[in-house]
């Protein structure tokens, strides 16, 4: 299990170091002169030449990617090119609020989604199995900033429950959970979908196997089937695949960050991207791929710990 | 005369069996029915749309549902209903014409992969790893903002979006297919590699493509809606439901129904096509037809 662990750990790094060097390669296929951005397009080539002296960009391509990878490695972000605010600031601020955003729909999505889909399987063709399919159904049809909207026409403006800006503060608490709930309710929502049509289908597999009818024919209690037989086994896909989710999960917090103006990474990125700011874009791209390495690697070592073929060998 | 000649028996083909099953599924019946008429309202939206998409009428701004206008105007005092219809346009073609795309190339990408094995193998399994590291709303912002906001880019960027995903698919399907006896025995004979990729390979690969194919429309139009409504889509005036919603959210506290129906549309077509696929996905499989 703990050579399991290690190597595990250790294979990331290679992983993110390609991602990250798709990263270097997109932003800077971005059309235009990052100095010629920052400067405005009346400025001297001689202003314009020294900014790309300052910023590294005269120097060969292999050099800027070693620069890249280096600073990353210590952690520097380096400034916006906009407002010459450095970066790793920004994103310490806003970080907070995307990781409390996801971490909530991730909760919610698993604490309502599975036991949803477990009733569902248990009672086929019911009035839950049906209001499951529907739900699931409508959950992964709709765009996550379109609810959004819809939650906020109804909990914001026709009964004003909740605010429909930003995120409030850290320091209180109040405010910041009445800012999260609409946006963690989007998609916390969505995540619930997916979690309960899959635990839904893993279920039924399980319920299908030969050790089940066995267990059953030996006369087994149903609740110690379910749980001792049936959960265990079901939990291993729904964990797996609900850590694949939670990566398309922070594409659409960033919609849902969009929509409800709250401070985050997505809202720093597209505002990065509308400015023109490749500082910022370069370095809010990096973090969003070193959380996505991370969200893989936490559902590996999950089911390395649930998965029993894994944990004992 | 013996019984047997009295009764008359016909060999029922795989492909009525699968259309049975089809439409005995009336979920998926009705996703097919409502992708077909979404299809036909883009079509013919110069003759069904009962204004022009881009004419303004000032006096009517921000009008409310009325007899002259069905479904209300926006800021500009352009009909809603209208726009929606236009707009089904843009939406089906990036999001049909990219997932072709991506399946044609990905598709083809998988079988090279899956056939060819070795070092050609894990090049493209590690890049289409590579790809999918991205969630699929970052990369296409990030290769959209690169390449420039227009119809052809976004499909192109949708599509590069898609590729992998059919590449693995098709990478995994090829593996448990290329072991099969029927396989072997082509390969025994000394057909070629084209030859039983296309006509051994291929034609059993078919029916989980067109699954995929058919649920990922819908991803693909709703990445395109996220797009247009961070104003990475097809430029204004230009009518596409992204923009709609977009627009309508400036205005939402006086004039919800602007994104309440442009929203309406994109979740009415991304259902059909999750309904449809789930069905398609039943009639393919053997096991869920009944056989």
């Amino acid at each position: 299990m703990f050579s399991y662990v290690v190597r595990r750990i250790l294979q990331s790094i290679p992983i993110l170091l390609v991602v990250l060097t798709l990263v270097f390669v997109v932003v800077r296929v971005l059309p235009g002169d990052p100095a010629v951005a920052a400067l405005g397009d009346y400025a001297s080539k001689e202003a314009v030449n020294a900014l790309r002296e300052k910023m590294g960009l005269n120097a060969p391509l292999w050099l800027q990617y070693l620069r890249f990878i280096g600073d990353i490695a210590r952690g520097e972000l380096g400034a916006s090119i906009i407002t010459g605010y450095p970066v790793a600031k920004q994103v310490a601020t806003v970080l907070p609020h995307t990781l409390l955003l996801t971490m909530s729909a991730i909760i919610l999505g698993y604490l309502f989604g599975v036991p949803l889909g477990i009733s569902a399987a248990v009672r086929r063709n019911s009035f839950v199995d049906y209001f499951n399919r529907v739900f699931s159904l409508l959950g992964l049809s709709v765009p996550a900033f379109y609810l959004g909207i819809l939650l906020i026409l109804l909990f914001s403006i026709k009964i004003p429950l909740f605010p429909v800006v930003g995120a409030g503060e850290f320091s209180n608490l109040k405010v910041l959970l009445r800012h999260l709930f609409l946006p963690a309710l989007t998609l916390g929502l969505l995540m619930m979908a997916y979690i309960t049509r899959m635990s839904r289908s893993s279920i039924l597999n399980i319920l299908g196997e030969d050790y089940i009818r066995t267990a059953r024919a030996k006369g087994v209690a149903e609740n110690r089937v379910l749980y001792r037989h049936v959960l265990r086994n079901a939990l291993i896909p729904i964990v797996a695949l609900g850590g694949l989710y939670a990566v398309v999960l922070i594409g659409s917090s960033v919609m849902v960050e969009i929509v409800f103006s709250r401070p985050g990474l997505g809202t720093l990125m597209v505002g990065a991207i509308k400015q023109r700011d490749y500082t910022t874009l370069q370095s809010v791209m990096v973090i969003y791929t070193i959380i996505v390495v991370l969200i893989n690697l936490l559902t590996d070592l999950i089911y390395g710990l649930v998965d029993p073929r894994i944990k004992y060998n | 005369m013996t019984a047997k000649e009295n009764v008359k028996s016909r060999e029922i083909s795989e492909g009525e069996r699968m259309w049975s099953a089809f439409l005995r599924n009336r979920t998926a019946l009705a996703g097919g029915v409502i992708a077909v008429l979404i299809v036909l309202v883009g079509i013919f939206a110069p003759w069904i749309a009962p204004y022009d998409p881009l004419a303004q009428d000032s006096y009517y701004r921000l009008a409310g549902r009325s007899v002259k206008h069905l479904l209300g105007t926006d800021d500009f005092g352009r009909d809603v209903l209208s726009r929606i219809i236009w707009g089904t346009r843009i939406s089906l073609i990036i999001g049909i014409c990219s997932v072709v795309a991506g399946l044609i190339v990905g598709t083809l990408m998988g079988m090279v992969a899956g056939f060819l094995r070795g070092k050609t193998e894990t090049a493209i399994m590690r890049l289409t790893d590579v790809i999918m590291c991205f969630p699929d709303l970052i990369l296409a912002i990030a290769v959209t903002a690169a390449l420039g906001a227009n119809l052809l880019n976004l499909i192109l960027t949708i599509a590069l979006v898609m590729t992998p995903r059919f590449a693995r698919l098709s990478h995994g399907l090829i593996l448990s297919l290329r072991e099969r006896d029927y396989v072997v025995a082509a390969q025994a004979i000394g057909a070629g590699v084209p030859r039983i990729l296309a006509r051994h390979i291929f034609p059993n690969i078919f029916g989980e493509l067109l699954v995929a194919g058919t649920l990922w429309t819908g991803v693909a139009i709703r990445l395109e809606a996220n797009l247009a409504f961070i104003g990475l889509g097809v430029q204004p005036p230009t009518p596409t439901w992204g923009n709609m919603i977009r627009e309508g959210v400036d205005v939402l506290i006086n004039a919800p129904w602007i994104s309440v129906f442009a929203g309406l549309s994109i979740l009415i077509t991304i259902l059909s096509f999750n309904m449809l696929g789930d069905g398609v996905r039943d009639m393919v499989d053997p096991r869920l037809r009944g056989d």
